[in-house]
């Protein structure tokens, strides 16, 4: 079956799009990133540690990584009203999750490390576009890291599993449909962020994990790659 | 976190020779009673409790326009707010971050399996549809808010009647009802959590033993397969532990899908 199936924009089946990865694109931030698969463009931008504000969200004891996802009202086809919606807010969260277990930063008592992504341009992973900038844009930064994170969806369209989904795989409407599943992963191989949407055995989740640990393989080099040329200017 | 650090390691060491406080098994749920029909305004209502946790779940039904990329199909809106009556942790204001995460989940689990019928909600494509909105509230709050408001949404589905309609003056006429069920599909697709506690995996936490959860993933399966998912909180996880997560969930879904069936009969 994967021999026949025909993405359609031509890609094999386990493919990623074009990715574009470039750290120190906003000047006045400690860090940042630009991440893009494709046509999905996230920028990303790191500021802190700084004092926390306000000061009753200041924990005493550690750090705070403190994310924020936006995308912007011209980023897709049909206008967003701009600011936070539900789901703006939900995956603001789920970036911090997914960023936190490889964030060192217990010892910066009382002070917060913001992270501020924004979606130029969407066509579909955004939250994996914006997720593999922040992680640059906080090693960037300086931001004491165990590890790097790298995200990619993979999508099941109809029964076929492929990587990396644009819009029109996401919008499938053969056979069962589409099915999308978000993973990040550390870069060695823990689970840090997994969302699904759709239909899928759990045999064919096992095999979608693979796919994922597998691209993100691929997206690691890609962001160390990019972090050492940056690096090696200064 | 407001489980103290004495209590926190006293749970752990408890799960680690597979105990609890409350002398449940790890993979064991709370005991689970569910009422349905509690509100008489409602197109349908349920009462879930779990242990001491109280949620109540309302349908409520609208005629109004389509999504514009969706014109032949009604629309689900899922909201749930945490009621400050039900805990001392919240209060009175904009919703806070969980009960955004709790609507949504519980949201894309009913849509993504496609329990309720939407295209059969359509009165005139392009201009009226059926809206179903599903409100969520807690009453008690001490743990696995987002189990209990999945059953809870389940129940309320089951036992809603559509409201009559006025085709020529273009309104609802609430508070009156045609025979029609909301159409649903067989399956019922269940939304179960699973914990991280130390190295426990643990079902239907309670408050104390939530608190201190690193991380957890809920899933929404009906008959073996997931239609949807999310992992959250901090803490990363092992490929293996995820995949002893599914076994739990699967074993899990079982029981829970009995005992709704039970109950709804």
């Amino acid at each position: 079956m994967s021999k026949e199936f025909k993405r359609p924009d031509g890609r094999k089946i386990n493919e990623l799009r074009k990715i574009t990865a470039k750290v120190g694109v906003v000047p006045n931030a400690d860090g940042s990133a630009m991440f893009a698969f494709g046509d999905t463009v996230a920028i990303a931008a790191v500021y802190g540690p700084k004092k926390m504000h306000p000061q009753h969200s200041q924990d005493p004891e550690k750090g705070t990584l403190r994310c924020n996802y936006n995308m912007l009202s011209f980023s897709v086809t049909e206008r967003i009203r701009p600011g936070p919606s539900r789901r703006s807010t939900e995956i603001s969260k789920i970036t911090e999750w997914a960023l936190s277990p490889v964030v060192m930063i217990d010892d910066f008592a009382a002070q917060v490390v913001d992270v501020h992504i924004n979606i130029l341009q969407a066509n579909a992973s955004t939250r994996c576009a914006g997720i593999n900038a922040a992680a640059m844009a906080l090693a960037h930064a300086g931001i004491p890291m165990k590890n790097l994170v790298s995200s990619v969806s993979i999508g099941k369209l109809d029964k076929q599993l492929v990587t990396d989904l644009i819009k029109e795989e996401e919008d499938w409407k053969e056979g069962e449909g589409a099915t999308d599943i978000p993973f990040t992963f550390t870069s060695d191989g823990k689970l840090t962020h997994v969302q699904l949407d759709g239909k899928i055995s759990k045999k064919q989740l096992k095999e979608a994990m693979e796919m994922a640990r597998e691209a993100c393989k691929e997206i690691y080099e890609i962001q160390k790659k990019a972090l050492k040329e940056a690096g090696e200017k200064q | 976190m407001e489980t103290s650090r004495l209590t926190a390691e006293r749970i752990i060491e408890y799960m680690n020779e597979g105990k609890r406080f409350d002398g449940r098994k790890l993979d064991e749920f709370r005991e689970l009673t569910i009422e349905t029909g509690i509100s008489k305004k409602a197109e349908g209502s349920a009462r879930v409790r779990l242990g001491n946790t109280e949620v109540l779940v309302g349908v409520k039904m609208d005629v109004g326009a389509p999504y514009p990329d969706s014109k032949d199909k009604g629309n689900l809106m899922v909201t749930a707010e945490f009621l400050p009556l039900s805990s001392p942790r919240y209060e009175p204001g904009p919703p806070i971050f969980d009960s955004i995460e709790l609507a949504r989940v519980i949201d894309r689990g009913i849509r993504e399996s496609k329990f309720i019928e939407l295209n059969k909600l359509c009165i005139k494509e392009g201009e009226k549809v059926w809206t179903v909105f599903i409100d969520i509230y807690t009453i008690n709050a001490d743990g696995n808010l987002m189990d209990a408001a999945g059953i809870g949404a389940i129940a309320a589905l089951k036992t809603a009647k559509i409201p009559e309609y006025d085709e020529e003056a273009g309104k609802t006429k609430f508070g009156e009802w045609t025979d029609k069920n909301v159409p649903l599909s067989k399956e019922l697709p269940i939304s179960l959590t699973v914990h991280k506690i130390g190295n426990s995996l643990i079902v239907d936490p309670t408050q104390e033993e939530e608190d201190i959860s690193e991380t957890r993933i809920t899933i929404c399966s009906s008959d073996g397969i997931i239609h949807s998912m999310q992992k959250g909180n901090k803490k990363e996880l092992t490929v293996e532990e995820f995949n002893k997560m599914l076994d739990i969930v699967e074993k899990t879904e079982r029981e829970i899908f009995k005992k709704i069936e039970k109950s709804l009969k």
